[in-house]
């Protein structure tokens, strides 16, 4: 059974657009890949242990040296809109009147 | 007809710069002239870099006159996927969303090769993201396979496996997810390794999965792999993954053979949907090896089912939260007009930025992550891929490597899958389990089939033994003497 999804929600949280044929399109696809996926669901894991990386590693740091930073003009070149030192984006806040 | 520089090995090239016979300089124009010939049909390379690459062969030609010490990889040609950053040169990981994007750093596997004299001729053309198994996913059309222009080179590495199959570079760099390496190898007719997970450092690949991500190369020998590889392996206090290991030589042991080497044959990787010819050609293969005095045995890797289920759980997980970088503020593209906030912004540059491919694994990862669903999908998935590493483990106290066809077809016509997205992410089901298990594999041509397109037999070993993988690979190339070549290049000279 293709597994029902609610893609208009799923957008939101991905904080991506879609136009009304690519969530039909979506909610068919996701529900066929999602039924193949759920195939996991069948194997007996109870008592297994996670993987999360196939390297198991304890928390790496880096010797506590400075070191030089990309410049500010370099960091920036890449900003759709830069205002300054700064990038520039749309109002992040309601404003007060 | 001598056989043009740019369709020689590495190895053998090194040889004639070392005696002089040849320059970096000579060796360029034979690459140049080639992507002259056949870009224009195969579409490997989004970005050329000719001049950087003329300016570096002259540098390099006065360096090796002083008799200076020569790496293996000085003067060889070599084209890197476009999802390795490189500084100066505009990186798009074939998404609109990075069109223009210019990295100010180069990644750790690229400062390797380049500091060891490799001459970069271009970037090379990839599924969006390295989401793929076809580059039928990149924003900027899809690649041509050298060895039929109707077909696809696989994927998600599709235009540096083109690229060395048409002699466009002699070398290439890959990565490799759940196959993306290898399989496109497979399709091209060249050899694709996938080393260790960690192995080589993941500084500049501009993530996707990043418990699966594994920098790769392609060579038109398995010799040329070790060589790169050497170049490429080793720590990096830049990638907190990155192994801190010694680097084996990995030449030390390739001629060692395979008499007495314990072969697992993997039984599952023989069944539906795997083509006759794939299937025959690997088995013959695997008759050579048996003739070499390998001991040869069948294995089961019980799991191997159920780990490309788990896959497109994790990958697509791990890449939802990555790609979230991608908001129009810092880099890349921001979407045209008025907006009513920054989130709107957001939507409207995501909703613009990416592909079908992209938005659909984003989508899978986040609702395999979102509240209500975790434990079900991503969580159970974590769980079997456990299961798929006890599998390996098991596997290799019976055996050294392992062998199975690397994908269950030969190159498939551009267009044929691309409305299936099923269809299409069951071209990795034999290279996946590699990636959830981190263990290295190798693939190495075998044959062709009846229409004349190539057959990519895998090896793959235990954590961290290349040198067994490259052994094996090496014993096989040799014995079969395949020295293949797409006919497209018939007749070109240089």
């Amino acid at each position: 059974m293709p597994v029902e999804i609610d893609v208009e929600h799923v957008a939101k949280l991905a904080r991506l657009q879609l136009r009304d044929d690519e969530k039909a399109q979506l909610t068919a696809q996701l529900g066929q890949i999602l039924e193949h996926a759920a195939r996991v669901g069948e194997v007996a894991a109870d008592d297994v242990a996670p993987t999360a990386s196939p390297i198991p590693r304890a928390n790496v740091y880096r010797d506590d040296v400075v070191e030089p930073s990309l410049p500010v003009d370099e960091a920036l070149r890449n900003a759709p809109e830069r205002a300054g030192d700064r990038f520039r984006v749309p109002r992040i806040a309601e404003t007060g009147s | 007809m001598t056989t043009p520089l740019c369709d020689l090995t590495g190895a053998e090239l090194s040889a004639q710069l070392a005696t002089g016979e040849t320059s970096a300089a000579q060796i360029l124009a034979s690459s140049h002239a080639r992507i002259a010939a056949v870009d224009d049909d195969v579409r490997a390379l989004l970005t050329p870099t000719p001049q950087l690459a003329s300016e570096r062969a002259e540098e390099l030609d006065v360096y090796l006159s002083t008799g200076a010490p020569q790496s293996p990889a000085a003067g060889i040609p070599v084209a890197l996927k476009d999802v390795l950053t490189t500084n100066g040169i505009r990186t798009t990981c074939g998404s609109l969303i990075l069109e223009s994007y210019v990295p100010p750093y180069d990644a750790t596997a690229w400062t390797r090769l380049s500091g060891a004299g490799a001459v970069l001729v271009g970037k090379t053309n990839c599924d969006e993201f390295a989401m793929g198994s076809s580059n039928e996913n990149s924003a900027y059309g899809p690649v041509h396979n050298p060895w039929d222009l109707e077909r696809v080179p696989g994927g998600s590495s599709g235009g540096s496996a083109a690229a060395v199959a048409a002699g466009e570079a002699v070398w290439a760099l890959g990565t490799d997810t759940g196959g993306s390496v290898r399989q496109p190898a497979s399709l091209c007719g060249v050899v694709g390794l996938k080393p260790t997970y960690g192995r080589i450092s993941r500084y500049g690949l501009i993530a996707f999965a990043s418990s699966l991500d594994t920098v790769g190369t392609f060579t038109r020998s398995v010799r040329d792999a070790g060589s790169m590889l050497q170049v490429l392996a080793g720590h990096d206090v830049r990638d907190a993954t990155s192994l801190d290991v010694p680097v084996p030589d990995y030449g030390a042991h390739l001629d060692d053979g395979v008499a007495g080497l314990r072969i697992g044959v993997v039984s599952e990787a023989f069944g539906e949907g795997v083509e006759q010819a794939v299937a025959a050609s690997v088995r013959a293969a695997i008759e050579r090896l048996a003739g070499l005095g390998a001991e040869v045995g069948e294995v089961h890797l019980p799991h191997a089912a159920y780990a490309l289920s788990a896959y497109y759980l994790i990958a697509p997980s791990e890449a939802s939260s990555n790609l979230a970088r991608y908001d129009g503020v810092r880099y890349g593209l921001r979407a045209e007009g008025e907006h009513a906030d920054s989130i709107a912004m957001m939507f409207a540059t995501r909703g613009q930025g990416f592909g079908p491919e992209v938005k659909r694994r984003i989508m899978l990862g986040t609702y395999a992550l979102s509240a209500g669903y975790y434990d079900a999908y991503y969580g159970q998935a974590q769980k079997v891929r456990t299961l798929v590493i006890a599998d390996y483990e098991a596997a290799f106290e019976r055996f050294d490597v392992l062998v199975s066809p690397t994908s269950p077809t030969t190159a498939f016509r551009i267009g044929e899958k691309a409305d299936d997205p099923m269809a299409m992410y069951l071209n990795d089901i034999f290279t996946i389990p590699a990636n959830l298990a981190g263990v290295p594999a190798i693939s190495v041509p075998c044959g062709l089939d009846d229409g004349g397109l190539p057959i990519g037999l895998q090896l793959t070993a235990p954590a961290l033994d290349e040198s067994t993988l490259l052994r094996a690979a090496h014993a096989l190339e040799t014995e079969l003497a395949l020295h293949l070549r797409p006919p497209l290049l018939d007749g070109l000279g240089t």
